[in-house]
C-alpha cells in the first residue's frame, strides 16, 4: 500500500501585527490510499491550517517555514498558484463544514455538478456532463437524481446538501478528500448517514480521506486512523483501535473523558481544565503540561519526542520514556465499563 | 404535564411567513410547564421549532397561536403593569448559541456586563458595581482582567462564559439557553456544562436548556421534551425517556447517538426516520409517570 500523501517535518507560521503563529509545528503524516485519517483536536489546535496549508487554500500572510509535502510521490512543496489548479480537483478536493454556503444558491444542483464535471474535462460535452452529474448524484446516494438534479439547494434537506457538495468534491475523480468538519452543521441521525457514506465511497473508490474532527464519537464511526493535535503538534498518532483502546497521551485521555458517555451517573462532567495556549509565544516544553494532572517536571523545559510504542502508535509524552514513573491511564474498558 | 404553574406554555403555534404565498408553521400546539428550579431539555433536529419556543418564551417573538405564562403573568399581553413590564426582563434571561454575534464586538466586556445594570439603575456606587462585576465574573470563572477585553479578543469558551455572566448579573429566575454550547470543542462543552450544573445548584434558577447533543442533555436535564417539525412528540423524566423512549422519532435519536466505541459503532445500524407526510389526528397519551407522548389515533 502506497501513501498517498507524504508531510513531512511541517511548519506554518502566520505573520500578524502582534507577532508570528506557530499554527502549525513539525508535523510529519502519511496517508495511505484507501484509508480515512481522522485530525482530532480542540479548535486552534492548527487541524483546520494543517489541511489548507497541503491545498495552498491559506491566506498570504502564511508562510510554510520548513519541511515538505508529497502527493503521489511529488513534491509540492513549493507550487505556486498556476501548478496547484491544475492539482486542485484532479488531486485534491475539498468538503467544508457548512453545505449551505458552499453551494450557489441561485443555481440548480445538477448544474452545479456538472459544472465540476467541466472544469476538469473541458472536452466532454454538456448533455454529458449533466449525465455524469446525475451519476454522481445517485453514487453519494440521492434518490430520483435526474429529477432532483433540477432542484435548487433550498429544496434540499441539509443531509442532501451536504451529499451534493461530496458529489460535487468527488465529480473530478480525486485521488485524496479532504472533509473540514462535514458533519458539524447535521444532525444526529443524518450524521451518521454521512459517515457512512464517506466510508462506502473510500471503499468503492479508493480515494484517501483526511477528516478533520472535534468529536471522538465521529471518529469511531469513519477513521481507519486517527492523529491528535494539540498547540500545533501531533501529539498521537495510531489506528482507531490504539487511540480508543490502548491512548497513551494524557491530552488523548481527557479528550476521550470529556465525552458525557464517560460520566454516566456521575455529578460532573470530566472536563479538561484551562484552554489550548496561544501559538504567538507557544510555552517552553510540552505545550499541555499546564493543563496536564499527569505533567512531570522535564514537561515544562523539553518538548517530547515522539515516542514509538507499536509498528502503528506512537505519542509525544515524557510519560513514555523510560525513565518515567509509570501512570495508571484512566481510560480501560471502554466509557460503559464502570457503570 | 401542565400542573406546575411557573412556566405554562399552552397551546403555542407560530407561523412565518416567508413570502406573501409561503407560510411555513415553525410551531403547531406546544404546550409544556416548567417547575420552578427544575432544568428541562428540549431537543430534535434542526428546524424543529425549538429555537422559537425559547424566542417564544423570551417574549422576542409573539407567538401566532396559544400563549405563554411566567409566573401569573402573559408574556404577550397587550397591556402590562410596569412592575409586570419589570418583572420579566430582569427575572428572565436568555444565552444564544453564538458568543460571537450576541455580544457588541465594540463594546469592552465591562460595558458588556454593565449595560443591564444601568438599564435597571442598579449598583450605581462604583466600587459596588466592581465587586459585583468581579464577584460574577468569579462565578462563571473567569479573571477580573478580562473586564478591559473586547468579544473578539476572547475565546469561544470564554465568551460564552461571559454571556452567561451578563445573564447572571440580574439575579434571574428563569433562564432560557439556546444551543450554548453547539458552537464549542468536546473539552469546553464539559467545562460549561459543568458550569451550568454547578451554578444552577448554587442559585437555584430554573432553566430551559436547548440542544441537540443528546448526551449532554441527559447529564444535565431532570426532564426532556422532544420536539420534531414544529411538535412536541415526548415528554419525560431524563431517565425515563433514555430508558424508554415511545415515539419512533424519539428512538431514532436516542439510536443515533454517536458511541465513542469504534468496534461497537461499526457494528451497529442506524435507523432512519420518515416524519409522516400527512399528519393523522394526534393526541397527547400518558404512558407513565411524567410521561407523556404524541400518538396517532
Amino acid at each position: 500500500m502506497s501513501n498517498l500523501l507524504e508531510i513531512n517535518d511541517l511548519s506554518v507560521s502566520f505573520d500578524t501585527p502582534e507577532g508570528e503563529v506557530q499554527a502549525v509545528r513539525d508535523v510529519s503524516l502519511s496517508l495511505p490510499e484507501g484509508k480515512v485519517l481522522a485530525l482530532v483536536g480542540e479548535s486552534g489546535c492548527g487541524k483546520s491550517v494543517l489541511c489548507r496549508s497541503v491545498m495552498k487554500l491559506l491566506p498570504r500572510t502564511a508562510k510554510i517555514k520548513s519541511g515538505s509535502i508529497m502527493a503521489d510521490g511529488v513534491d509540492i512543496t513549493n507550487y505556486g498558484e498556476r501548478d496547484m489548479r491544475k492539482l486542485r480537483g484532479r488531486m485534491f478536493a475539498m468538503v467544508f463544514q457548512d453545505p449551505m454556503t458552499t453551494l450557489n444558491p441561485v443555481m440548480p444542483v445538477g448544474d452545479q455538478i456538472a459544472e465540476a464535471v467541466r472544469v476538469h474535462n473541458r472536452r466532454i460535452s454538456r448533455t454529458d456532463a449533466h449525465r455524469r452529474a446525475v451519476e454522481m448524484m445517485e453514487l453519494v446516494g440521492i434518490e430520483r437524481a435526474e429529477e432532483r438534479s433540477r432542484l435548487y439547494p433550498y429544496n434540499f434537506s441539509g443531509g442532501m446538501r451536504q451529499r451534493s457538495v461530496m458529489a460535487i468534491a468527488l465529480a473530478s475523480n480525486p485521488r485524496i478528500l479532504f472533509a473540514d468538519e462535514p458533519t458539524t452543521a447535521l444532525d444526529v441521525t443524518i450524521q451518521a448517514q454521512i459517515l457512512d457514506l464517506f466510508r462506502e465511497i473510500q471503499a468503492t473508490l479508493h480515494t484517501a480521506t483526511l477528516f478533520v474532527t472535534h468529536d471522538l464519537g465521529v471518529v469511531a464511526r469513519v477513521a481507519d486512523l486517527v492523529a491528535v493535535m494539540y498547540a500545533g503538534r501531533i501529539v498521537e498518532l495510531g489506528t482507531v483501535e490504539d487511540i480508543f483502546y490502548d491512548p497513551r497521551h494524557p491530552y488523548t485521555w481527557g479528550l476521550l473523558q470529556a465525552l458525557p458517555a464517560w460520566s454516566r451517573g456521575r455529578d460532573m462532567l470530566n472536563a479538561i481544565p484551562g484552554m489550548p495556549p496561544s501559538l504567538i509565544h507557544p510555552p517552553r516544553g510540552d505545550a499541555f503540561a499546564c493543563r496536564n494532572p499527569y505533567a512531570l517536571g522535564i514537561d515544562y523545559l523539553e518538548q517530547p519526542p515522539m515516542f514509538r510504542i507499536s509498528e502503528t502508535h506512537s505519542a509525544a509524552t515524557w510519560l513514555l520514556d523510560p525513565a518515567a514513573p509509570k501512570v495508571q491511564s484512566p481510560i480501560h474498558g471502554g466509557p460503559h465499563a464502570e457503570q | 404535564m401542565l400542573n406546575s404553574d411557573y412556566v405554562r406554555v399552552e397551546h403555542l403555534s407560530h407561523r412565518f411567513h416567508l413570502t406573501r404565498k409561503i407560510a411555513i408553521d415553525a410551531l403547531k400546539d406546544v404546550s409544556f410547564a416548567i417547575d420552578r428550579g427544575e432544568i428541562l431539555g428540549l431537543v430534535g433536529e434542526s428546524g424543529s421549532g425549538k429555537s422559537t419556543v425559547a424566542r417564544c418564551v423570551m417574549g422576542i417573538l409573539k407567538p401566532t397561536g396559544g400563549r405563554v405564562i411566567y409566573d401569573g403573568i402573559d408574556v404577550n399581553a397587550a397591556k402590562l403593569s410596569r412592575d409586570e413590564n419589570v418583572r420579566l426582563q430582569k427575572e428572565r434571561q436568555i444565552i444564544f448559541q453564538d458568543s460571537g454575534s450576541a455580544l457588541n464586538p465594540r463594546m469592552s466586556v465591562r460595558r458588556i456586563l454593565s449595560e443591564p445594570l444601568d438599564i435597571h439603575g442598579l449598583s450605581r456606587d462604583r466600587e459596588a458595581r466592581e465587586k459585583l462585576l468581579i464577584q460574577n465574573l468569579d462565578f462563571v470563572g473567569l479573571d477580573p482582567g478580562v473586564l478591559e477585553s473586547r468579544p473578539g479578543e476572547l475565546s469561544g469558551g470564554q465568551r460564552q462564559r461571559v454571556s452567561i455572566a451578563r445573564a447572571l448579573l440580574m439575579k434571574p429566575k428563569l433562564i432560557v439557553a439556546d444551543e450554548p454550547i453547539a458552537s464549542l470543542d468536546v473539552s469546553i462543552q464539559a467545562q460549561i456544562v459543568n458550569l451550568f450544573k454547578h451554578l444552577q445548584a448554587e442559585h437555584g434558577f430554573t432553566f430551559l436548556f436547548i440542544a441537540h447533543d443528546l448526551a449532554m442533555v441527559e447529564f444535565l436535564c431532570d426532564r426532556v421534551g422532544v420536539m420534531s417539525k414544529g411538535r412536541l412528540v415526548e415528554l419525560a423524566p431524563t431517565r425515563q425517556l433514555y430508558d424508554s423512549p415511545q415515539h419512533p422519532y424519539t428512538k431514532a435519536l436516542l439510536a443515533a447517538m454517536p458511541i465513542p466505541d469504534p468496534r461497537r459503532e461499526r457494528s451497529r445500524e442506524i435507523p432512519v426516520y420518515h416524519a409522516p407526510e400527512y399528519v393523522t389526528r394526534q393526541e397527547w397519551t400518558r404512558v407513565g409517570f411524567d410521561h407523556y407522548v404524541l400518538m396517532e389515533r
